[in-house]
């Protein structure tokens, strides 16, 4: 390509909207780093956790969750044909995982401590220990597990090929990790019993992190398929399009599966705390809503679409239930959290939290596309193909 | 008798002097205070709302003065809860028709869900009864602030570079030295008392006993989320001046010691499990390729069967066909020749004629 029809090639409507996010976002930065928290968002005393941790950390990481969803399936299950799936599954779940640590650097209020409650003094009666503890080691697990596709680029064959033959014990202990703070995740909020609403607490809020984080991985790399596909065509080899078909139907009989056994346990959860006069409440109709609107209904639907391989509805339905996963996560961290605090207390993120919030995101999927335009992602790299049947 | 203003400058010596020395932490899972532990018992039907307390601990914690000063009561129109400049307050609540003050400050839980929820233990339960708070540890996260159920850690959000959780210390530094806290030294009604725990349970009982037309039958933070070190006896339900009562008797450590006991065994049992799994489907990939290799066997053999038959079948044809065209010769030849015997024969008997 020529300078020329580079520099032009630069100036899409794409570019230019990620550019100007990108360049608010560090204004804002510089904000919150010079002048503190409270110039730039709106959390109280009564409000500690606001969009950073209810958007930034718990979707993010249950977002992320396709990686090892999908490398389990693949190397423990022994499905192959998930084969070509895993390494975009695994770069996303990278780069969701990196974000998550870039956006926590945001939101605690001295980020230069981070590496404290890892190395300096643990807090292990604490949730949140755990919490940390698994995503600074899932995030390492992460990176060798992303590594041989940066390192097949770069051309270091024996680099390479000593990290592919660790792949089984990376991917157990990629689920171990996951299994552990996806749930505790959840489990965070079981020491505020007084402050979540009844309907989203429970003793079982980890077992409900844990199984909503299967479907939600699934969910997002089929949407995430479906992304690549409209824009990264040409970057896809023959085995990735054959393949991928396969992924979307097998992934979505999968989530529809695990989401109606998820919508089981949330209602013997109902049952066991006996919760159910707060279903005719207005929260009650908002917890019907998420349960029964997001995470019911699109079990139905994929499993219609799996049953007359209608790819398009499956696509439709995990963005679906992609949404749902956020609306599970901000209700239980910011919707029905203080939920008897009077109106004028609760908690709205501000403009420019928001503004932060997006700016992360756009990050990510610029460093993906960077990534993907450049490394065997999508294809695989010819001097390293392996034998399909 | 537990300690106000005026009894304790006598009797300051014996609680406090024994603590100076004992100065460890409590142990880390169960926080468990000693048994001498101290704390505060807050007579709520006693309290005028003076606000002179909160004074006092701006005054002894060098806090910055606030708009309104202290005197100013119409701060009691709106409640109040603590701040990172504001370590107490006193709120008003009108209850059938009276005023009802109540002083609020940290607890000093017996089993602080703050410290249990602190990931990097910057909040501890001294064995004396203050809960306190290490700001060189402390990373800024404000899960202590999720955790607390009586919403009392307050945040320095406008402060870029240091910014701290900041709470009632119970004034450790003071009991160290023999005084007072600053809010039990100054109050005018002794609507504060200071003293061991046990103490001020047996204080609160034999006034509720004595006089129960004016107090209803509770300790507020006798049994409250395990046990506070601050105690509170009113003339009110404690739901009407802003208390939570469904708050439970669980400390936080016991609520969290569910998920934090699975640990092990995810991590024991997930491994095992999970190898299981893959020597299954590797089981499975090999009989499946093992029946692969069977059947393409098969079908070879199948194929060479075929070829062989076709083969033979091909020569036997062709041999056949080699035997008709030699006969097909042969005869021709003798057809020829006899062709030739005819002719030369009537030749010769065109000849003889
Ligand atoms: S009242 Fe809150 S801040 Fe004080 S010790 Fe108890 S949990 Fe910690
Ligand atoms: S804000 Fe500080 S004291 Fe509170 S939990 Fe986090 S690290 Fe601990
Ligand atoms: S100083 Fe005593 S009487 Fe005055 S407001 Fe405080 S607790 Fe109540």
């Amino acid at each position: 390509m020529t300078t020329h029809s580079e520099s032009r090639s630069l100036l899409t409507p794409f570019n230019v909207v990620a550019g100007i996010i990108v360049m608010v976002g560090i204004v804002i930065t510089g904000l919150r780093f010079f002048s503190g928290l409270s110039t730039v968002t709106n959390l109280d005393d009564n409000n500690p956790w606001g969009l950073w941790i209810g958007f930034d950390l718990l979707c993010g990481v249950a977002l992320a969750a396709g990686g090892y969803v999908t490398s389990a399936s693949c190397y423990i299950f022994g499905l192959k044909k998930y084969h070509s799936a895993v390494r975009p599954a695994i770069l996303t779940a990278f780069l969701g995982y990196a974000l998550v640590v870039f956006a926590l650097h945001y939101d605690v209020g001295r980020p230069w401590r981070l590496p404290y409650p890892i190395f300096l003094s643990q807090g292990t009666t604490s949730l949140l220990f755990e919490v940390g503890l698994c995503v600074f080691m899932y995030l390492t697990v992460l990176l060798i597990e992303y590594s041989p596709a940066a390192l097949e680029w770069l051309g270091y064959k024996k680099a390479r090929n000593i990290i592919v033959r660790m792949t089984l014990a990376l991917t157990i202990l990629g689920v171990v990790l996951s299994t552990l703070h996806q749930s505790s995740l959840g489990a965070l909020y079981i020491i505020a019993p007084s402050k979540l609403h009844p309907l989203w607490y429970s003793s079982y809020l980890p077992v409900f992190f844990f199984i909503s984080s299967m479907f939600s991985g699934m969910s997002m790399v089929i949407f995430e398929g479906s992304l690549a596909h409209r824009y990264l065509h040409h970057k896809m080899d023959k085995t990735h399009l054959t393949e991928s078909e396969g992924v979307v139907l097998g992934f979505a009989k999968a989530a529809s599966f695990i989401m109606a056994g998820y919508v089981a346990i949330k209602v013997i959860g109902i049952s066991a705390d006996n919760n159910w006069h707060y279903l005719a409440t207005p929260y009650g109709v908002w917890f019907l809503v998420e349960l029964i609107g997001f995470v019911a209904l699109p079990s139905f639907a994929y499993a219609i679409g799996v049953r007359e391989k209608k790819i398009q509805l499956i696509r439709w339905t995990a963005l679906w239930s992609v949404l749902g996963i956020v609306l599970n996560r901000l209700n239980i961290s910011l919707i029905a959290f203080n939920w008897q605090l009077p109106t004028s207390e609760r908690y709205f993120p501000s403009w420019m939290e928001i503004a932060i919030s997006i700016f992360i995101v756009t990050i990510g999927v610029l460093v993906y596309r960077f990534v993907v335009n450049r490394m065997p992602i999508l294809y695989e790299h010819p001097d390293y193909q392996e034998h399909h049947s | 008798m537990g300690l106000t203003r005026r009894d304790f400058l006598y009797g300051i010596g014996g609680v406090t002097s024994s603590f100076v020395t004992r100065k460890a932490f409590g142990a880390t899972k169960s926080f468990s205070p000693h048994e001498n532990s101290v704390g505060v018992l807050h007579d709520i039907t006693r309290c005028i709302g003076c606000r002179k307390c909160e004074d006092a601990c701006h005054q002894v914690n060098h806090l910055p003065d606030p708009k309104l000063s202290f005197s100013d009561l119409s701060v009691l129109n709106t409640v109040r809860r603590t701040h990172s400049d504001v370590y107490t307050v006193v709120n008003r609540f009108e209850v059938n028709g009276q005023s009802v003050f109540v002083k609020k400050q940290c607890n000093h839980c017996l089993e602080p869900a703050c410290a249990s929820a602190c990931f990097v233990k910057a909040f501890k339960k001294e064995i004396t009864g203050p809960v306190i708070y290490k700001e060189s540890l402390c990373v800024g996260c404000r899960y202590c602030m999720i955790a607390c159920p009586f919403n009392i850690p307050a945040y320095e959000y406008h402060n870029p570079f240091s910014p701290k959780v900041t709470k009632c210390t119970l004034c450790s530094d003071r009991l160290n030295q023999g005084l007072l806290p600053g809010c039990v030294d100054i109050c005018p009604k002794e609507a504060l008392v200071f003293g061991t725990r046990q103490h001020l349970i047996n204080i609160a009982r034999q006034r509720i006993d004595e006089h129960p037309e004016r107090y209803i039958d509770h300790i507020y933070g006798e049994h409250e989320m395990g046990g506070t070190s601050w105690l509170y006896i009113s003339g009110v339900k404690f739901s009407d001046i802003g208390m939570r009562e469904d708050l439970g008797t669980i400390s936080a450590p016991a609520l969290t010691a569910g998920p934090l006991s699975a640990v092990p065994i995810v991590v024991g049992l997930w491994p095992v499990l999970l190898t299981g799994m893959y020597a299954i489907s590797k089981r499975k990939e090999k009989i499946a390729e093992a029946e692969k290799a069977e059947a393409v066997k098969k079908a070879q053999r199948i194929m060479q069967e075929q070829m062989e038959t076709k083969i033979a079948e091909v020569k036997s044809k062709s041999e056949k066909e080699k035997e008709a065209a030699i006969q097909k010769a042969v005869k021709q030849a003798v057809a020829g020749a006899e062709k030739k015997f005819q002719s030369e024969k009537s030749e010769i008997e065109e000849a003889k004629s």
